[in-house]
Parts: structure tokens; sequence; C-alpha cells
């Protein structure tokens, strides 16, 4: 039997009316935060809400705030963010709050459709398969950002996102950089035309919380310089 | 909460240097009109300049210069830094050894002036 216990604030309640609730929770060896959250729910309050499916790290709903840094709660281990013994926990930054932990991950998807990340394909089932040089440079751009689990991390890290309603975000933007140098993708000017638009890659600062919190390691602001870069050749070649 | 959120998600370096950078450029972007209306006294009004000059042998003033270079070589900086990060496809190793040759280069550069001086 555990001998000591864990503090946990949980952020309860909806966008308009929240507020934090106290459990102590029993501490073991090895220990993520969603184990936290979930030893909650199942053992002081059933009516938590949050979400979670693999907890193997490659589903992507797990995401919440952790000591106010975005993080996959299932891979989370809770001695790394423990502090005091006290870990406050809450839903996911700029995404409408449902109930509890539970976040509204509608706009995030919306976006990354409306960034084109999606498959763009001409060829019909009696075509060849598009060959795929691994060694090419626009494959290596292309594999840099294909394990994206869209938790939303990089979304909610961003203080882009926070201050500008219209901005795809970094995981859609990546994605449209992933698109766009798939040599199976043959969406590049509509994905140029919509990376280059209102909320568009050159809202990005390059402030790098993206990159920073990104749990699979990708660098999403590497991405959206590789679509500033491209935007732009495109615009210099269209005005001469 | 929402403040508290805010602040932990900032702390890191790439965050830092995108603020010093902007809050460089704001402070540069007050000084600038300032600047260019006491030099516009050498025109309108030069005995007002020589009072106002006489001011800068005040050890207040002189720390206000200091941070004053201090901001033009951070914004500078930041700008090349933004500008080789976004515009240059290097890998992040190869920034590494461009900001550290370009880092190296300066100091070496700097205390040659200085010993010059």
């Amino acid at each position: 039997m555990p001998t000591d216990v864990i503090q946990v604030e949980i952020q309860r309640g909806t966008e308009k009316d929240s507020h934090v609730e106290s459990f102590e929770v029993p501490a073991y060896e090895n220990q993520t935060v969603l184990d936290l959250v979930s030893w909650v729910q199942q053992n002081t309050d059933p009516t938590l809400s949050y979400r979670f499916a693999c907890r193997v790290g490659m589903c992507g709903s797990c995401g919440m705030m952790v000591n106010g840094v975005p993080r996959w709660t299932c891979r989370t281990h809770i001695s790394k963010v423990l502090v005091n013994n006290t870990v406050l926990i809450s839903p996911l930054r700029n995404l409408p709050i449902i109930k509890d932990l539970v976040v509204d991950m509608d706009p995030f998807f919306d976006k990354w459709v409306a960034a084109e990340g999606v498959h763009h394909g001409e060829l019909t089932r009696h075509d060849p398969i598009a060959s795929i040089d691994e060694t090419s440079q626009a494959r290596k751009e292309a594999n840099a950002g294909i394990e994206c689990i869209n938790c939303s991390v990089c979304y909610s890290a961003c203080d882009t996102v926070k201050g500008n309603d219209d901005y795809l975000g970094p995981a859609a933007l990546q994605r449209a950089w992933t698109l766009l140098n798939d040599a199976k993708d043959e969406g590049r000017e509509v994905i140029l035309d919509a990376v280059s638009g209102r909320g568009g890659c050159h809202n990005c600062h390059s402030m790098g919380s993206c990159t920073s919190y990104c749990p699979n390691e990708l660098d999403p602001m590497s991405a959206i310089a590789g679509l500033k870069r491209e935007t732009t050749k495109r615009f210099f070649k269209r005005s001469h | 909460m929402k403040s508290f959120n805010q602040a932990r998600n900032r702390a890191h370096p790439l965050w830092l240097a995108y603020i010093l950078h902007r809050v460089s450029g704001l402070a540069l972007a007050v000084f600038l009109p300032l600047h260019f209306w006491v030099l516009a006294m050498a025109m309108t009004n030069p005995d007002k300049l020589n009072g106002f000059l006489s001011l800068t042998d005040s050890v207040l003033v002189k720390i206000a210069e200091f941070v004053l270079v201090f901001l033009l070589a951070v914004h500078m900086f930041g700008g090349l830094r933004l500008m080789a990060m976004e515009w240059l496809p290097w890998s992040s190793s190869q920034k590494t050894l461009a900001a550290a040759s370009a880092a190296v280069s300066f100091l070496i550069a700097v205390l040659f002036f200085l010993q010059a001086l």
C-alpha cells in the first residue's frame, strides 16, 4: 500500500463558471498524470469529466495543461511535474471548455481542413503508384512532421493562436507543409493558397512554443518557416 | 488561474528570444521620435540643445545610453536570428554553429575595437 499522497488540484466546471478542486491521491512508484485523474474519477468523484483512449501516446486525446504547460498526460510521469508534492491540472488552453478537463476540439480540426490538410489525389486506381525517393530533401521534410497525433498540445501552447482567432495554428500548418512535400499529393497550389491567407503561416512570430512542447518532438515552427519560404517564392515568381 | 497557466507556458529560450526582440523594438520605437526631436533642435533652437546635451554628463543618462545601445544590439541580432531561422532551411545544428561563430566574431571585433580606443 502506498504511504504518500499527492495533492491534485483540478480545474472543474465550464468556460464561464470554473473553479479549482483539491484531491488527495495515493502515490505509486510508476504513475502518470492521467493515472491521477483516473484515480480521482474512479474513487472520489465520478462526475469528473476528462478524455483519453489509448494510454500509450498514439491517439492524442488526453492532452491537458499540467502546471500551466500543455502535455500528453498518459506519457507524463507525475514525478517529473510535481512541485511541492502538488500538481495543477486544467483543460487545454485556446479551445472552448465543454466541462472540467474536456475541451471542444472542433476549432482545431476545422483549421486542419482549412489549411488543406487533406489528401489531394489526381490518380485513379489504374495509374501506377507514385514512387517515393526516401533520400530526397522533400521526403525528409515530409517525414519530419508525419508522426503528428493531433493532440493539440502545440495549438494550446501557441500565443499567436491565443491572440488571433483566424490563425490556423502549428499542427494544421505543419500538416500542410508535410503534404506540400509529399510526392503523392497533388494539391500544391490549393495548399499554398490556404496557408498564405489571413490566418496563414505569415502570422507566426516564431515564438517556438509548438516545437518546445510537442510531445512527439516534432518541429512545427520549422515547418511553418518552410511554408513562409514557399509562399514568398511563389509571390515573387507570380509578380514578374 | 489563467495567468498562472500562461506564465509557465512561456518559460523557454525561443519565447524569451521572441519577447526580447519585441520589447527592444517597441522601446526603440518610443526612443527614436524623441531622438529625432532632440537632433532637430540643432536647427530650430541650438541654445536649448546645448542645455539638453549637458544632461548627458549625468550618471543616469549614461546608464540610459548603455541600455539604448544594448537594445539596439539585441534588436539587430534578434532580427538577424529571425531571418536566418525563417529564411535559411538549415538544420538546427547548422544554426547553432552559425550563431556561435557570429557571437565569437562579434566578441573578437569588440575586443579589437576596445583596444583601438
